[in-house]
């Protein structure tokens, strides 16, 4: 299981291209490994694509879950949650990088 | 926030599927980065000698291509055809490839892989394309494959592009082209494509060929025509595997939404186009006419995507022989009728190829659509027919 720092800040990995078409944000492999099969691409929920926005290298995941709660106005606890859970599969899918580790 | 775990959507997203349903203004676009090729077949529409100094001279430059590919990327294109000619002729070609890759676009490219390096091969295993590389294959030893080409040393130097792809594992697949020199080694070259991992089903030939989309030369559209499978011949390659056929042409027969009427962009061209070497913007990779292509250098994708081509495609045909028969035949899904045929054969958007008719025809006798004799825009009942084929083959 990666281990996700919230006091820590990501930043998307260079190797994935974020490109926002018609509203969706999808997410392209740029170098090799990154999907399982050689022509898939990926794309982000609404939550996901809210997230993903956030994630400058700069704030860490404390202050955006914070902000998020704040704007959905909902528990802080649980949104910590979802932003701890979207961060881990995006790094274990090497997508985001811790940013110091940039 | 949700509170659901499923923030990653993973698939294969492609031009149709956007979760929102909505569709940008460009989805896919194609290139024909240069008409010059490394090849010299008769049976080519575009090929032009390798060395050719005009076509060199008159080629957009890198520059010229990275704007038309950060255009196509902010129109919301997600693939990039990279096609010729040969296109790793272009000796920008890496830079241009990297160039689409890192805007998010996914490439896919058409080639011989005689110029496949272990620089490029390794390249295109670092930094995937995410679309299988379509590698063309003329023959299976060196003087079936070379008697197509007509350059001594290609055939090595397929082997040695395709060994270097299948090394670094970079996915792609092969298409054939039946021509007099290879058409006994059909079975063999469908065996060995069996034996490429990426490969999933048998691979496409070409044998209906295109004259030159320029019409640049009259003696080379005669050997062309010379080299085209008859229609039976094209029928019975088609019924290679009967059952099969029969299966899928008659679902696919079904579909028929009836005769295309006068509209003569009945395709989809003009949705997405073609870049050709020199900065024209066709509505598809054929279509030369010149009244119908757009100047990029002077313009913008956006602009022929939304108001150029978009008139073009409310065109209709006023040829009274068109009118007659295409406009009212019920195998136009059957047959390869359009206007950048009709360019290529006839130096117009609307005339019938005769050959592009029999072929249609004798597709359409074989599956049982027509009777001997029949004229396919004479018949009132297509639809009908292609429900009864449909049923017949379903039932056994």
């Amino acid at each position: 299981m990666t281990e996700i720092r919230m006091e820590a800040a990501y930043i998307p990995s260079e190797d994935v291209v974020a490109r926002e078409i018609e509203g969706e944000l999808i997410i392209v492999p740029l170098a090799a490994g990154i999907g399982d099969l050689e022509d898939e691409l990926y794309t982000l929920n609404e939550t996901g694509k809210d997230l993903w926005a956030r994630l400058d290298g700069k704030s860490t995941l404390q202050e955006i879950a914070r902000g998020l709660a704040e704007e959905y106005e909902a528990p802080p606890g649980e949104i910590e949650e979802d932003v701890r859970g979207l961060v881990q599969e995006l790094v274990r899918r090497r997508m985001l990088v811790e940013a110091s580790g940039r | 926030m949700t509170g659901g775990r499923d923030f990653v959507v993973r698939g294969k997203l492609d031009r149709w599927n956007l979760r929102s349903g909505r569709k940008p203004l460009l989805d896919r676009l194609d290139v024909e980065l240069t008409e010059r090729c490394d090849s010299d077949c008769i049976h080519c529409y575009i090929n032009l000698p390798a060395g050719d100094p005009r076509a060199r001279s008159r080629e957009l430059s890198t520059r010229e291509w990275m704007r038309i590919f950060r255009e196509a990327a902010e129109l919301g294109a997600l693939t990039i055809r990279m096609t010729g000619g040969e296109p790793l002729l272009r000796d920008d070609f890496a830079e241009l490839y990297l160039y689409a890759r890192r805007l998010g676009l996914k490439v896919l490219l058409f080639t011989n892989a005689r110029r496949i390096t272990p620089e490029l091969a390794d390249l295109l295993a670092r930094v995937p394309p995410l679309e299988r590389v379509e590698v063309t294959v003329y023959g299976m030893r060196e003087e079936t494959y070379e008697a197509v080409t007509r350059v001594p040393g290609s055939y090595a130097g397929f082997r040695r592009g395709v060994a270097l792809l299948l090394e670094r594992k970079v996915p792609f697949v092969v298409k054939g082209a039946i021509l007099p020199s290879n058409r006994g080694e059909l079975d063999e070259f469908e065996a060995w494509a069996a034996t490429i991992p990426w490969m999933e089903r048998s691979p496409s030939c070409s044998m209906f060929f295109d004259l030159r989309a320029r019409r640049d030369s009259e003696e080379k559209n005669r050997r062309i025509a010379a080299l085209r499978l008859s229609p039976e011949e094209g029928v019975a390659f088609f019924a290679r595997k009967p059952e099969s056929y029969r299966r899928e042409m008659a679902r696919f027969c079904a579909r028929f939404t009836g005769p295309p009427g006068d509209q003569l962009f009945a395709c989809g061209a003009g949705r997405s186009g073609c870049v050709d070497a020199y900065g024209a913007f066709q509505p598809c990779m054929l279509v030369r006419h010149p009244g119908v292509a757009y100047d990029l250098k002077g313009g913008s994708l956006r602009e022929a995507l939304g108001e150029v081509f978009p008139r073009l495609r409310e065109r209709h045909s006023v040829n009274p022989e068109y009118l007659a028969r295409c406009a009212r035949c019920f195998l136009k899904d059957l047959c390869e009728q359009c206007p950048g045929k009709s360019w290529a054969e006839h130096g117009t958007l609307d005339t019938p190829v005769e050959y592009l008719c029999r072929v249609a025809h004798a597709q359409a006798r074989y599956l049982g659509l027509l009777a001997e004799g029949e004229r396919a825009w004479e018949v009132e009942n297509g639809a009908e027919r292609a429900g009864r084929i449909l049923a017949e083959v379903e039932s056994s």
